[in-house]
């Protein structure tokens, strides 16, 4: 069979297979709940706790589906997304040969090690402040905070894959005549990218939390208040949805960023499956 | 089933007859040592060794798990350096690893991220002899083991018996002086074992390439052995050194049946056993050490 056909089968047989019923049936349990709780008020009398607060699904759908045809919406949806790329994309240029580095040389590894150590623990988000006093434009901390949520586990990931790699195969590599950069472009890169898939897969999806944090704490800023180029984005449009009291727009923004980020990380994950084809089964 | 087709490959005489002279690479080691860790807390593991791997040969050593093989092959290979002593390859001192000496490890040490083709044209793609010979050369050797079929395959996709004869083939390509083998069919289930050992006395009838062979297995000892060292328990020494004038080709029924094997088996299990008994006096003294340290430190608390 070939490449697409066996995936075609492979999708065909995921929407009539026992799994995927099962999902389908606890989402819509999960629906019905949650409709049920919405209207609870309305229903018997009393307000059910927490859920009885949330804007019924019926009314999110509805207004996704009015949002959907609104291109302020996309354009919020537009900024995160580009921010999240941004962020994501230097981390990994940025982080991938740090992590490299560290985990090659023995020195830069006792340089370095002890500073990453002591940062690698400050959630993003207590760089907001910092970061929109050093960098010039609200965009670009927003970048920034973005980008550290992504780059410390990258990083992490590289230096665990490179130190976890079998002494065996350099000592092979070794042996059969390698040069020094011949054995880390044939034996180290492709022996830590598994590692970098990964901490790209983990780390797009705490750039997506990172994102929208940082764009409700600096983006309703002087700018951001008209939803221009600087602030905007998700979530911006989160916090003024809740500010102008749309709470179903609040749910709309919320699902929309659980959507992208599990795109963006089964993206990842087909690349990565396709950059390390050694580790597919059968 | 391109498994089978392999191990049915009989050393033709023709082909024996073409194989290439004896390769140099008589390796000897002398008065070696190797102690492991910090003064203080040092441990030797290989005391005041010495013995020579010859030129053409099958040289098995055999010896207690744990006694230190593993350490020696670390040594000859280059991987580490002796702590007093001198290993030589044709009379010029090793100095780190070299193409002259080729590891074939414990397991499968076959890169995961290449397909078996790959592998096999590491060597000379490091040393940049990517040419129409060598691969000329690496489609022969994947006849040879059998893998023509699997050549696009990685090394997870391959069964057990599969790694080891692809791993043979990888180090089999750079022409290495001496092949050194460390238990390389440790792993295997018996059928495959077995298999595994006729197939790579087949493999040695017709390059007869110095080898040195690790194991801990008598019967696969004298299967393919021209000589055996036996080795003490740790920290080791060789014991004894065994000649084993078996004719060859040899077959594993007419081993079994040899009074002249069985005599060689017997002679080397007696001092195996030696070796072992002491490693268990050993075992036990530490236990006793312990029990003692232990019960001393109970009265204090």
């Amino acid at each position: 069979m070939t490449g697409l056909g066996r995936g075609l089968f492979r999708a065909a047989s995921f929407f009539t297979g026992e799994e995927f019923w099962r999902g389908a049936a606890a989402i819509a349990v999960f629906l019905l709940f949650w409709e049920v709780g919405s209207r609870s008020q309305m229903l018997f009398g009393f307000a059910f706790p927490w859920v009885g607060q949330v804007p019924a699904p019926s009314g999110v759908l509805k207004e996704m589906y009015r949002l959907i045809l609104e291109p302020s919406f996309w354009g919020s949806a537009y900024l995160s997304t580009m921010r999240v790329l941004e962020g994501f994309l230097a981390a990994m240029a940025i982080g991938i040969p740090l992590g490299l580095a560290m985990a090659v040389s023995r020195t830069f590894y006792g340089i370095s090690f002890p500073v990453f150590e002591v940062l690698r623990p400050i959630p993003p988000l207590a760089w907001v402040p910092a970061a929109i006093i050093f960098w010039p434009t609200q965009e670009m901390s927003i970048a920034f905070v973005t980008f550290l949520g992504a780059f410390f586990t990258i990083v992490i990931n590289v230096i665990g894959g490179a130190q976890s790699i079998d002494v065996r195969y350099f000592q092979a590599a070794r042996s059969m005549g390698s040069s020094t950069f011949d054995v880390f472009r044939r034996i180290i890169l492709p022996g830590v990218l598994p590692s970098i898939v990964v901490g790209a897969t983990v780390g797009i999806g705490i750039t997506w939390a990172v994102v929208v944090a940082a764009e409700m704490i600096s983006g309703g800023g002087s700018a951001g208040s008209m939803g221009g180029a600087a602030g905007g984005g998700l979530g911006f449009f989160i916090w003024n949805s809740y500010v102008g009291g749309s709470y179903t727009q609040i749910v709309v923004g919320m699902i929309s960023i659980g959507i992208a980020g599990y795109a963006s990380s089964a993206i990842l994950r087909k690349i990565g499956e396709w950059m390390t084809p050694w580790l597919a089964e059968g | 089933m391109a498994m089978q087709h392999a191990f049915h490959v009989q050393p033709s005489a023709s082909s024996r007859s073409a194989a290439p002279a004896a390769l140099g690479g008589q390796i000897a080691v002398q008065n070696v040592s190797k102690t492991y860790g910090a003064e203080g807390f040092a441990k030797e593991v290989v005391h005041n060794c010495s013995f020579t791997i010859e030129r053409g040969k099958l040289t098995v050593m055999i010896g207690p798990s744990g006694c230190g093989k593993s350490t020696l092959i670390r040594l000859v290979a280059g991987f580490e350096r002796p702590s007093s002593g001198a290993i030589t390859v044709d009379d010029k001192p090793v100095t780190g690893p070299g193409v002259d000496r080729l590891v074939v490890f414990q397991e499968t040490a076959l890169f995961p991220w290449m397909t078996t083709y790959d592998n096999i044209m590491y060597g000379p793609r490091a040393r940049h002899e990517d040419t129409p010979e060598m691969r000329e050369f690496a489609e022969a050797l994947l006849e040879k083991v059998g893998l023509s079929a699997f050549r696009k395959k990685y090394p997870a996709q391959l069964s057990g018996g599969m790694q080891r004869r692809a791993e043979l083939a990888r180090s089999m390509i750079n022409r290495p002086k001496v092949m050194i083998l460390d238990e390389p069919f440790r792993g295997l289930d018996a059928m495959t074992k077995r298999l595994m050992q006729a197939y790579y006395a087949n493999l040695y009838d017709e390059f007869r390439r110095t080898t040195f062979f690790v194991t801990t297995d008598i019967d696969e000892a004298i299967y393919l052995a021209d000589r055996i060292l036996i080795m003490t328990n740790i920290p080791t020494q060789v014991r004894a050194v065994i000649d084993v004038n078996l004719p060859r080709p040899r077959q594993v029924e007419n081993i079994t049946e040899s009074d002249e094997a069985n005599a060689i088996k017997m002679q080397a299990l007696s001092l195996l056993h030696e070796e072992a008994m002491k490693s268990f006096a050993r075992g036990s003294k530490a236990a006793a050490d312990f029990v003692e340290a232990y019960s001393k430190r109970m009265n204090k608390g």
